[in-house]
C-alpha cells in the first residue's frame, strides 16, 4: 500500500502503474513477453491490425471491430467481477489492486486527438508493434512519430488544460 | 486444426482472448493493462531530458516494454507461420468508399498505396506516418491511455472516465474518416 500511495503522489497521470510490492526480476519477467506474444498473434489473426478493419469500423460497414472490442470489454468486466467477488489474489499472494482513474480534460481533448490519429494510421499503439512484427517495416516511422508525440506531450504537459 | 488457425479469427474468438489479458496481467503480477504507457517508458529511458513527466523509475516498468516486444514477436510469428493464405476480405462498401479516395491495393492488411517506404519522403508519408503517428502518441498520452488502457481496462473496471475517453476516441475517428480524410488525401496527391 505504501508503494501505491507513493506512486500516486509522484505520478498522478500514469494510467498503468506498477503496484506490485517487489519487482519482477530476471526470468520472472519472461511471462510478460510470452503474454505479449500470444496477444500479438491474436491481433494479427483477428486482423485487428489492418487499416481496412479500422476504416470499416469508422464507416460502420462491418461489425468485426465492434464485436472484438465489445466482447473483450465484457470478458474484462466479468473477469474483474470474479476477481473481486472471490478475492482472487496474484500468484504471489498479493491482493489485486486496480487504481482509480481521475477525470481530466485530457480524456476529452487527448482522446479526440488520438481518434484523429487512429483513423489515419489505422492503429492504436498495440497494433503498431504487431504491424512492425508482421513485416510492415515502414511503420517504424509511425512508431518514432508516436514516441515524438508522447515526448512533446510530456515536455509541455503543464501548458495544456488538464 | 492448422486450417482453422490460418483462417482469420472471428471476433467472438479474438475479443474474449484480448479481454482475458486483463485478468492475466492482474493475476500474474498486479499489472494494469495499458499499451501506450510503453511509449512513455521509452521516452523516460532514452530522452528524459530532465522533464518531470519522464523522471520516474522506468526500470520498474520493464514488464510493459517486454509485453510490447512480445506483441511485435507475436506479429512476426502469426504472419510467418500462421498467415491466412487468402486475400483479406473487406466490406464491399468500404472498398467502394476507399477506391473513390484513390486506394487501389486490397490484397494485404495494409494498403501498399499508403504504407510503403517509397511514400516516406512524400506528402503521403508525412500525413499517414509522421502526422498520424504523432497524433496517436500525443493524444494517447494526453488522454492517459489508449484503446487498451481506457476502452478495455478502464471500462472493464467500470470507470466512467474511460467511457468518456473512449467516446472521444470514436468522435475523433469518425470526424477524420468522414470529414477530414477526403480533403487531406486529395491534398497529399491521391
Amino acid at each position: 500500500m505504501k508503494v501505491a500511495e507513493k506512486i500516486q503522489v509522484q505520478d498522478p497521470h500514469c494510467e498503468a502503474p506498477n503496484l506490485r510490492r517487489d519487482h519482477d526480476k530476471g526470468l520472472e519477467l519472461l511471462k510478460y513477453l510470452i503474454l505479449g506474444i500470444l496477444f500479438g498473434i491474436v491481433f494479427v489473426k483477428a486482423e485487428v491490425i489492418s487499416w481496412f478493419r479500422i476504416q470499416e469500423m469508422f464507416r460502420l460497414q462491418s461489425f468485426h471491430m465492434y464485436g472484438v472490442i465489445g466482447s473483450a470489454v465484457i470478458t474484462g468486466i466479468i473477469s474483474i467481477q470474479v476477481i473481486k467477488r472471490f478475492g482472487i489474489k496474484t500468484i504471489h499472494g498479493e491482493a489485486i489492486n486496480i487504481p482509480k482513474k481521475e477525470f481530466r480534460k485530457g480524456q476529452v481533448i487527448g482522446g479526440f486527438i488520438f481518434g484523429l490519429g487512429w483513423a489515419l494510421t489505422g492503429a492504436c499503439p498495440g497494433p503498431l508493434f504487431a504491424q512492425i512484427g508482421s513485416g510492415y517495416s515502414v511503420i517504424l516511422v509511425t512508431l518514432v512519430s508516436a514516441l515524438a508525440g508522447t515526448w512533446v506531450y510530456g515536455r509541455f504537459s503543464d501548458k495544456f488544460p488538464n | 486444426m492448422m486450417e482453422w488457425i490460418t483462417q482469420p479469427w472471428p471476433w467472438y474468438v479474438a475479443g474474449p482472448l484480448i479481454g482475458l489479458t486483463v485478468p492475466a496481467l492482474l493475476i500474474l503480477g498486479n499489472k494494469t493493462f495499458g499499451i501506450s504507457s510503453s511509449l512513455r517508458h521509452v521516452c523516460a529511458a532514452c530522452v528524459p531530458a530532465g522533464i518531470p513527466f519522464f523522471t520516474y523509475n522506468w526500470k520498474k516498468e520493464i514488464w510493459n516494454l517486454l509485453f510490447v516486444v512480445g506483441i511485435l514477436i507475436g506479429g512476426f510469428i502469426a504472419t510467418s507461420y500462421l498467415a491466412n493464405p487468402n486475400e483479406i476480405i473487406i466490406a464491399e462498401s468500404t472498398i467502394a468508399d476507399l477506391t473513390a479516395l484513390g486506394v487501389t491495393d486490397y490484397g494485404n492488411l495494409l494498403p501498399a498505396d499508403i504504407f510503403s517506404w517509397e511514400n516516406l519522403f512524400t506528402a503521403k508519408g508525412l500525413l499517414f506516418f509522421v502526422v498520424g503517428g504523432f497524433l496517436v502518441g500525443f493524444g494517447t498520452r494526453y488522454a492517459g491511455g489508449c484503446t487498451s488502457g481506457h476502452a478495455i481496462m478502464g471500462i472493464s473496471s467500470l470507470q466512467w472516465q474511460s467511457v468518456v475517453a473512449t467516446m472521444f476516441f470514436m468522435i475523433g475517428g469518425f470526424l477524420m474518416t468522414h470529414v477530414l480524410l477526403e480533403p487531406l488525401m486529395k491534398l497529399v496527391g491521391f
